[in-house]
């Protein structure tokens, strides 16, 4: 008697069930995943149970095509998985494998049920292979998706965090930079620099680049450019944190800054207060001229 | 049409923006400003643009001709109250006002004016002081 490829494959899955999942919980427990130390067997046993439990109803029920509706459960519990995958960092390869490595067990037992029948064989195995090969794609994809989403975040998060602007004092912000300068920081550096001038009626910005690692011309750009929307906020600006490296390579370069520029935060801050009729007074010679 | 009110205080011109800029009244406020300093002998030119939400190429070409045309009548101009989106554009369309004194407000941009005044007022021997008396 031969059979179709989705009848063979339906059978088997009814019928071999618990050789198929004890063949891919042994593939699983050789594969790379469980010797990251990032999920414990008991944990994938659950999953590869629940995800070939669903597969199962979906092919009886639904049919062969992966992209149909009966796939849906199945479909949404592997999107969750890989993205569970994805935060906890495992690699590609790892959450590509869960599937994948289904493969082979199924395979072996549809060659157990169609033994005689190779036709059936053949369009068995190759109905099963179009559909795993879709769910490890849409794994693959959820995955991927789910790590640009991290990714994502993270450079918000770090865009956020490295352009905090400092109130040193009375109408003295600092502005303390870290990291490389590019156009798209620099657009947030600078609003959020002008908003804070606004905020606390600055008159003296201070710009410490002793966190930029390199300034080129592109960067002394970006300088320039947010030193010149702060004048024109009515705020001075001082540069201060060129490191003697940095200072050489920016005159070899040709590039000049145009602002006052100081060694230290600290220098630049000393000018602020300068300029602000303000003036640092040691308290210990006061105290040591009463004494006398 | 329109013209935007110039305010006399002291030995300063006030103007505050409070309407969008049009081409047309930009170059009125320029034409009033000039014959106003000339007539006042006005010493600094206070302009105040915190209404103003948005600046194109002209009229920040317009702020630089009129503090040129102020400084050759010798007034100096300061530009005060400039908001953060206006400045950055300004920045990004190249025009960085050189030659504009500013200020974050109105109070500060007047203490710019009157310690010029008090500067150069000693020089003339405080001649705007009594012409106010």
């Amino acid at each position: 008697m031969s059979m179709d490829g989705a009848g063979v494959l339906k059978r088997t899955l009814t019928e071999d069930e618990a050789a198929i999942l004890d063949a891919w919980n042994a593939s699983l427990q050789g594969g790379t995943s469980l010797q990251s130390g990032r999920i414990r067997m008991a944990e994938l046993q659950t999953q590869a149970k629940a995800v070939f439990s669903q597969l199962r109803n979906a092919i009886v029920s639904g049919g062969l095509d992966a992209d149909g509706e009966h796939f849906v459960p199945l479909r949404e519990s592997l999107a969750d998985i890989s993205r569970s995958r994805a935060i906890q960092g495992f690699t590609p390869t790892d959450t590509a494998n869960f599937v994948f490595s289904l493969k082979e067990p199924i395979f072996e037992a549809l060659r157990r049920m169609s033994a005689a029948d190779d036709s059936g064989f053949a369009a068995s195995v190759l109905a099963a292979g179009k559909i795993l090969d879709r769910l490890g794609l849409q794994t693959m994809e959820v995955f991927l998706a789910s790590r640009e989403e991290v990714i994502g975040r993270q450079g918000q998060e770090i865009a956020e965090l490295s352009t905090p602007v400092v109130r040193l004092w009375d109408g003295i912000l600092a502005l303390p930079l870290i990291g490389t300068l590019d156009s798209a920081r620099t657009g947030v550096v600078m609003e959020n620099l002008l908003q804070a001038i606004v905020d606390e009626e600055a008159e003296i910005a201070i710009i410490d680049i002793t966190g930029v690692p390199t300034v080129d011309t592109l960067v002394a750009q970006h300088l320039l450019k947010t030193v010149a929307a702060a004048r024109l906020m009515g705020a001075d600006c001082i540069v201060s944190g060129i490191r003697p490296q940095i200072a050489q390579t920016m005159v070899h370069l040709g590039v000049e800054l145009n602002v006052v520029s100081k060694a230290t935060l600290a220098d630049a801050f000393a000018v602020a207060l300068r300029r602000t009729g303000r003036k640092i007074v040691r308290q210990q010679t006061a105290s040591t001229e009463e004494r006398r | 049409m329109d013209r935007i009110p110039i305010l006399k205080l002291g030995g300063a011109l006030i103007v505050t923006i409070q309407v969008d800029m049009q081409d047309r009244l930009a170059i009125a406020l320029e034409e009033d400003l000039s014959a106003m300093i000339a007539r006042t002998g006005a010493r600094g030119v206070l302009i105040e643009i915190s209404a103003l939400e948005i600046v194109d190429s002209f009229i920040g070409r317009m702020l630089v001709s009129i503090a040129a045309v102020s400084r050759v009548l010798d007034a100096e101009t300061v530009v005060a109250g400039m908001r953060p989106a206006v400045a950055i554009t300004l920045v990004e369309l190249g025009l960085e006002l050189t030659g504009i004194r500013t200020a974050l407000n109105v109070e500060r941009g007047m203490a710019i004016i009157q310690s010029r005044i008090a500067e150069e007022g000693e020089g003339h021997g405080g001649d705007w002081d009594r012409d106010e008396s």
